[in-house]
């Protein structure tokens, strides 16, 4: 057990199977106010599974979860829902929470989808839905943001611009992410801490330390090293006071 | 003018509609209505045992009712068995027993058809007291677990994330599903309850966009299908229950012009 006051959901050896098969397994984690941790991973190797222990949906697990907060923002990277019934945007906004309209106002306008307010939800397409949940999930104000590929069919420009809202959530709220992201470009350039799975924890640490790592550099191949490497070079060089730019 | 017995069967069945529309809803959306079937069914065995030792009808369904959606719980668990093929078990089974039951008690005189199909001269003051004090209890109740039990029935994950507890809202919800087929038996008849439940529903299904609108045109189908039912009932001397029905799918089919009409109109 930790003082520490900061942190929001805390992992110790967690994992999770079903009869005999592990979906994840051993996962220690934790997720700090204002700091954003990413899980990064092949397909199958147990990201979301980690998010859902995280948040407590799967409840019959193996090691420990602590969870020091109820408020959550959660988007999931699969959603069923049944076109059934009559929901509009606006209603699906207020699902788990009563907002004020200028909230629901705010956070639809901040993911760009604010002229879509009075649509019914199944009339969206996948980009404009993605958009609907990622401002839903922000518009509780949560202590806890979960994110799973929350750019999933958005356009290129869209996807840059909501990883920047995503960021600029973290400082405002000073609320704790947990992403999920096959986009190791963000994953590099915004994350503080990064967890590589594989079924297990392969490497964890800060995003430079991660990429240096032999087991990730197995598991994503050289490509993953040169997007590094690209992100690297950026600070080949430093400013000067005369605002030249000189070479290290 | 009217009868007595008429305006007691109308404040009876103006009660029970007002309770149906909301629940209704979440059976359509849940996809519940063999659900609800499965213990309409098992309300006979309720209303046998009523009989048998003397205990109110309404109480003694909603006991039997409840015992049933457990024993769903339970199997759902312990068997591989499809939700559909344990619920078309348990509603066969327990409306198997219960008539094999009522052929033992022969000192009783049974109105199966009233039971099956609902008889307004049966609605008695104390029957519309248990659905005056009942049905507002049960809206209440669901008024209060709205939330989650809305939240977890679009999405179930997202309530669960957020922390909205959404398996005691669906127990709960269970028990609000005896609770309605209890008190509603003796004026709809247990093989039409469900249709007092989905009809109306649907029909709002037909003519709403939100949730909130879907409820409110429920329970005003509900209510018009009670009053147009009752008097139909009434007027033909046909029994209430299917009165009721025919009434609710009458609008239904109003509801489905409508539509038509809209659809035009875009083009």
């Amino acid at each position: 057990m930790t003082s520490n006051q900061n942190i929001l959901v805390k992992l110790n050896q967690a994992g999770f199977r079903i009869k005999d098969k592990w979906l994840v397994k051993g996962v220690s984690l934790q997720i700090e106010k204002g700091k954003i941790v990413t899980l990064i991973g092949p397909n199958g190797s147990g990201k979301s599974t980690t998010a859902k222990i995280a948040l407590g949906i799967y409840k019959k697990i193996d090691g420990e979860v602590e969870k020091y907060t109820n408020k959550v923002g959660y988007v999931p990277q699969k959603i069923s829902i049944d076109w059934t019934l009559p929901l509009r945007v606006k209603d699906f906004m207020v699902l788990t929470e009563n907002l004020k309209d200028e909230d629901i106002n705010e956070a639809l306008s901040l993911t760009g989808v604010i002229q879509l307010k009075n649509k019914n939800l199944g009339d969206l397409s996948g980009g404009e839905f993605q958009r609907v949940l990622i401002a839903r999930a922000i518009s509780k104000k949560p202590d806890l943001l979960v994110l799973d590929e929350p750019v999933q069919g958005v356009d290129f420009t869209g996807e840059i611009a909501l990883y920047k809202l995503i960021k600029k959530i973290t400082d405002e709220l000073n609320c704790g992410i947990l992403l999920i992201s096959h986009d190791l470009h963000t994953v590099m350039s915004a994350t503080d801490h990064v967890v590589c799975l594989n079924g297990h924890v392969c490497c964890s640490g800060s995003p430079m330390d991660v990429a240096k790592n032999n087991e990730y550099k197995a598991l994503f191949g050289e490509q993953a090293f040169q997007i590094l490497s690209r992100y690297e070079h950026r600070h080949d060089h430093i400013h000067t006071n005369e605002g030249e730019i000189k070479k290290n | 003018m009217l009868d007595d017995f008429f305006i007691r069967a109308l404040i009876a069945g103006l009660g029970i509609a007002i309770v149906t529309g909301p629940l209704g809803c979440f059976v359509i959306w849940r996809r519940l209505s063999y659900f609800g079937d499965t213990l309409a069914h098992s309300a006979l065995l309720g209303v046998t045992l009523a009989y048998t030792l003397e205990f109110n009808i309404a109480f003694s369904v909603f006991i039997i009712s409840s015992l049933i959606a457990l024993i769903l719980i339970q199997l759902q668990k312990r068997t591989n068995l499809p939700g559909d093929a344990l619920l078309g078990l348990l509603a066969h089974s327990s409306l198997a027993v219960g008539l094999v039951v009522i052929g033992f008690l022969t000192f009783i005189r049974f109105d199966i058809m009233g039971l099956l199909f609902g008889d307004i001269l049966a609605v008695t003051v104390d029957d519309i007291l248990i659905i005056w004090i009942g049905g507002p209890l049960i809206l209440l109740v669901l008024k209060l677990i709205w939330k989650p039990l809305f939240a977890s029935t679009v999405n179930y994950e997202l309530a669960e994330a957020e922390g909205l507890n959404p398996d005691r809202a669906k127990a709960i919800f269970t028990i609000l599903m005896a609770g309605i087929i209890a008190i509603s038996i003796k004026m709809v008849g247990l093989l039409l309850i469900t249709g007092m439940l989905i009809i109306p529903a649907a029909m709002a299904r037909n003519i709403s966009s939100s949730p909130q609108s879907m409820v409110i045109y429920s329970i005003l189908g509900g209510l018009l299908s009670v009053v147009l039912g009752l008097f139909t009932s009434l007027e033909f001397n046909t029994s209430s229950g299917p009165s009721i029905i025919a009434a609710s799918l009458f609008l239904f089919i109003l509801s489905l012009l409508n539509i038509k009409q809209s659809i035009k109109l875009k083009n």
